[in-house]
């Protein structure tokens, strides 16, 4: 029989991909905001995810909605756990929502909007980061409760996944702006990518060697033999994915650097899987122990199995509503 | 002891908080959203300008409104958890697939759509520019549908189990949870009020317009559409809400005592109390300005029909009486005021004086935002009136709340404070900005407008430079 339970994980995990690689670049945008120069260029880098910053955050709703139907006892306890960098991340996306719009509102203030946008950016980057890295290492749980303090979250490794974050989706926010702008800001934006890949690459090494330390099981899933000839695959492809990534941006491709980099987040959240699978609550709690009864993911799944291929329709349409390059010259 | 019970107040601070704000910004884009549908619609079928320019107008209001919307949402979605995990893992098998379809049907639609609907009038053409309106507009009720129906299941739980680990498990029907005994009232006065709200919020603004300018062809426009809006929708408004309040009198009794401020029961007869003031500690009402037995001809439609009153419960399962007997006035109150100026604008219109009746336009002016006051009323009387549980008559909200120290709580609420109170009070204070400007004749698309994309511009390009 098809695991029910199975396939909600696979979709709640498909939205938080979905959420990272399409949120990550406008947010990755919000965080670079700063080095654009005021005017025209920072009028494009805003320009060219207006029109789909919304329907990007909304899988984040998606995430964090699908947790509580389908796994309620993972989001009761996980949610608490991470108290202090969620709260910091929904301010975050508060200040860096409302920018969008402000900015255009008030051209007095337009500075101060602008520090919003990229202020907002960067905290809910990081404050992400900071909630993964918090998940990863390990959350005190006793019943059905979290039991932990409220500064549980706070570790150097958690902090260095925020740091990570935030040089991840600066890159991912680099890659579209190297696809969509034109001219002296999308060659800036190719500088930026260049170097934040390997910073990016760094990172991931850093934490990949962290994470192994970590006292959970990690340690067995990636080592011992012979998973090990399975999961050295993703440091492999990962090396791959790089080369590849540089190479395209070597060429002055416009769009293929932002796939190749998007193909880079998806080898770390594959390497995400292998370490939890089949945990929700790293070595606490697994999917099954925390998954909704059958009667609730069967109602979800019968509306979810139709509705999302509806969405990413849609949600493609849009896109190509507005594609092309976003610039803002021959208008004034 | 002393912690859990501040760190349990915070949260309800925290909670009533951030979901009052973030309902402000739905209950006026639900009606802004299909006030927009009409403008365009009747743009499209008559080719009258003025009706492209009131939207043109609008539209930018929306994208506001909407931005402010969604933002305070996704704080409310992630709430649930952070403040109230015993609910969540209590509740979530329930309500939780409820909520995971209103993202399905309700906010991809809204988000994918308003895209377009903003910013690509020049890039899809006409008809299809309208589909995305109509999207976006139909968006907002489907939203509507799903919370209020998982607001409904909080205050009536139907179709449910308990399960061996206490856990609200879903019966063999989904259609006895969606469709729980208040859903129905709630959703139709709720929407209703969205529409109330919007219109006087129109109305206002045209009011302001035509008391500078009673020429303006876009004020005399949105100001009699919007006084058609009430003196239509006010009196089926009052009668959804006495309707609701019959079915809450079946249901959640105690809730209506407090609205009445009923503390003793009336074997034969109770009398409408008008005013007065709540006296929780002698649990009476002082200085009553009461008429006899009418509480008992409105609920039981009979004038000597018993009522029972508070006296009738325990006190651990009372509401708090004063701030629901008062916020109940509240919304009545302004319920009967909106029916007045719909009834005064008919008035005007028979007399030919709609235009220029300057203490009409005076009046709406002042109710401008009386549909706010009144929604975050009525929402008052709903959740407060369902206190002392979230799950009524069987989750106490005592029991729901997040094992949070204090500290945690306090901070959080501070942040939110200061963050909303100054985000959402420049976006408020934007708004009222783009109203304080009358509406052209050119009306100019979103100014600024953050899209000029290959090679169409729908908007004069704000230029750059602080
Ligand atoms: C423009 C807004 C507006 C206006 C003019 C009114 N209401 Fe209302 N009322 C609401 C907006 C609202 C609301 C915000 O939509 C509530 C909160 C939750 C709900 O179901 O609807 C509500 C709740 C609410 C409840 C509580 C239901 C419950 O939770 O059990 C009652 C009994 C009424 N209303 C009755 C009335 C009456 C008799 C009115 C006549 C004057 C009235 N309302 C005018
Ligand atoms: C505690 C309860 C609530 C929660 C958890 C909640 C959640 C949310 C979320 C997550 C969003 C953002 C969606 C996006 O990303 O596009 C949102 C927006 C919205 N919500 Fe709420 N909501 C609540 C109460 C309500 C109520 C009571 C209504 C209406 C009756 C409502 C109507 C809307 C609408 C129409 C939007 C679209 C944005 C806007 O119109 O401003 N919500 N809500
Ligand atoms: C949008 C308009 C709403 C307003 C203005 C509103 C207002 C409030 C207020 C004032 C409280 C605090 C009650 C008290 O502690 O005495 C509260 C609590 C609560 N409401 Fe609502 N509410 C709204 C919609 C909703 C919806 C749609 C839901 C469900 C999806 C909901 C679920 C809750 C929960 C879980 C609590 C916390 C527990 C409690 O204190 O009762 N609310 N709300």
């Amino acid at each position: 029989m098809l695991d029910l339970t199975v396939v909600w994980a696979a979709i709640i995990g498909f939205a938080i991909i979905a959420y990272v690689v399409m949120d990550g670049f406008d947010l990755g945008i919000g965080i670079l905001f700063p080095l654009f120069k005021v005017g025209k260029d920072r009028d494009t880098a805003m320009n060219s995810i207006a029109p789909v910053w919304d329907g990007n955050e909304t899988w984040l709703v998606l995430g964090g909605g699908g947790l509580l139907a389908a796994f309620p006892l993972a989001y009761a306890i996980i949610l608490p756990a991470l108290y202090a960098p969620l709260i910091a991340m929904l301010l975050g996306l508060v200040l860096r929502g409302v920018a969008f719009e402000f900015r255009w509102r008030d051209p007095a203030h337009r500075a101060l909007w602008d520090i919003a946008f990229t202020g907002g950016s960067a905290v809910a980057t990081f404050a992400q980061g900071i909630a993964l890295g918090a998940l990863l290492q390990g959350i005190s749980v006793s019943g059905r409760a979290y039991s932990g303090g409220w500064w549980e979250w706070l570790s150097p490794f958690s902090l260095l996944i925020g740091f990570g974050l935030v040089i991840g989706y600066a890159l991912l926010g680099a890659c579209w702006l190297n696809w969509k702008a034109e001219g002296g800001l999308q060659r800036q934006v190719v500088t930026y990518a260049g170097r934040l890949g390997i910073a990016l690459l760094v990172v991931i090494v850093a934490v990949s060697l962290a994470t192994l330390t970590l006292e959970n099981s990690y340690q067995s899933r990636w080592l011992s033999f012979p998973g090990v000839l399975a999961t050295a695959q993703v440091p492999l492809a990962t090396l791959i994915v790089t080369a590849l990534f540089y190479r395209s941006l070597s060429r002055r491709k416009d769009a293929q650097p932002f796939f190749w980099a998007l193909s880079l987040f998806g080898l770390c959240i594959v390497g995400l899987g292998i370490s939890i699978w089949p945990d929700v609550i790293p070595a606490r709690v697994t999917i099954w122990e925390a998954a909704a009864p059958y009667r609730s993911q069967l109602f979800m799944l019968v509306g979810g199995g139709v509705l999302v291929p509806v969405i990413l329709a849609y949600t493609a349409w849009a896109y190509w509503v507005f594609r092309g390059k976003v610039s803002g010259e021959g208008y004034h | 002891m002393f912690a859990s019970v501040d760190a349990l107040l915070l949260a309800r601070a925290q909670f009533a908080f951030t979901v009052s704000f973030h309902f402000l910004f739905p209950a006026f884009s639900i009606g802004l959203a299909s006030y927009l549908m009409v403008l365009e619609g009747l743009w499209l079928k008559t080719g009258k300008g003025v009706y492209a320019n009131l939207f043109r107008y609008w539209l930018k209001i929306f994208a506001v409104v909407f931005a402010m919307g969604v933002v305070s949402g996704i704080v409310m979605s992630y709430q649930f958890g952070t403040n109230w995990s015993v609910f969540s893992d209590k509740a979530g098998p329930v309500i939780g697939p409820l909520m995971a379809y209103e993202v399905l049907t309700a906010f991809f639609l809204e988000a994918g759509f308003l895209g377009v609907m903003l910013f690509g009038i020049n890039k899809v053409g006409r008809k299809l520019h309208f589909t995305a309106t109509c999207a976006v507009a139909i968006g907002t009720f489907i939203s509507a549908f799903w919370i209020l129906s998982v607001n409904s299941w909080m205050q009536t739980p139907t179709g449910y189990e308990i399960g061996a680990n206490g856990q609200f498990l879903p019966g063999p029907s989904w259609a006895a949870i969606i469709f729980n005994p208040s859903f129905p009232y709630r959703l139709v006065h709720t929407v209703l009020a969205a529409y109330l709200t919007t219109a006087f919020a129109v109305g206002g603004v045209g009011a302001w317009h035509l008391l500078k300018d009673r020429a303006n062809p876009g004020a005399r426009t949105m100001f009699s559409m919007a006084m058609w809006m009430a003196a239509i929708v006010a009196p089926i408004q009052i009668f959804a809400g006495d309707m609701h309040g019959l079915n809450t009198l079946e249901h959640q009794p105690a809730k209506v005592m407090a609205m009445e401020g009923h503390y003793d029961s009336h074997p034969d007869g109770a009398p409408l109390i008008l005013f007065g003031i709540p006296n929780s500690k002698e649990k009476r009402i002082d200085h009553a300005i009461a008429i006899p037995k009418a509480s008992s001809l409105i609920l039981k439609h009979e004038l000597n029909a018993p009522l029972r009153g508070l006296d009738s419960v325990p006190d651990a399962d009372e509401p708090p009486v004063g701030i629901v007997f008062w916020a109940f006035r509240v919304m009545v109150g302004l319920g009967f005021a909106m029916l007045g100026i719909g009834a005064w604008s008919l008035l005007a219109r028979l007399r030919s004086r709609l235009h220029d009746w300057r203490w009409l336009h005076r009046a709406a002016l002042l109710m401008g935002p009386s549909g706010f006051v009144a929604v975050l009323a009525g929402w008052i009387v709903t959740e407060v009136g369902r206190q002392p549980f979230t799950v009524y008559g069987l989750l106490r909200t005592s029991h729901s709340a997040s094992p949070l120290d204090a500290p945690a709580v306090a901070s959080s609420l501070l942040a939110f404070v200061i963050v909303y109170f100054s985000v959402f009070g420049m976006g408020i204070w934007y708004l009222l900005h783009l109203m304080k400007k009358p509406p052209q004749a050119h009306e100019s698309a979103l100014d600024g407008a953050p899209i000029r994309t290959a090679g169409i511009t729908p908007a004069p390009a704000i230029e750059g430079g602080e």
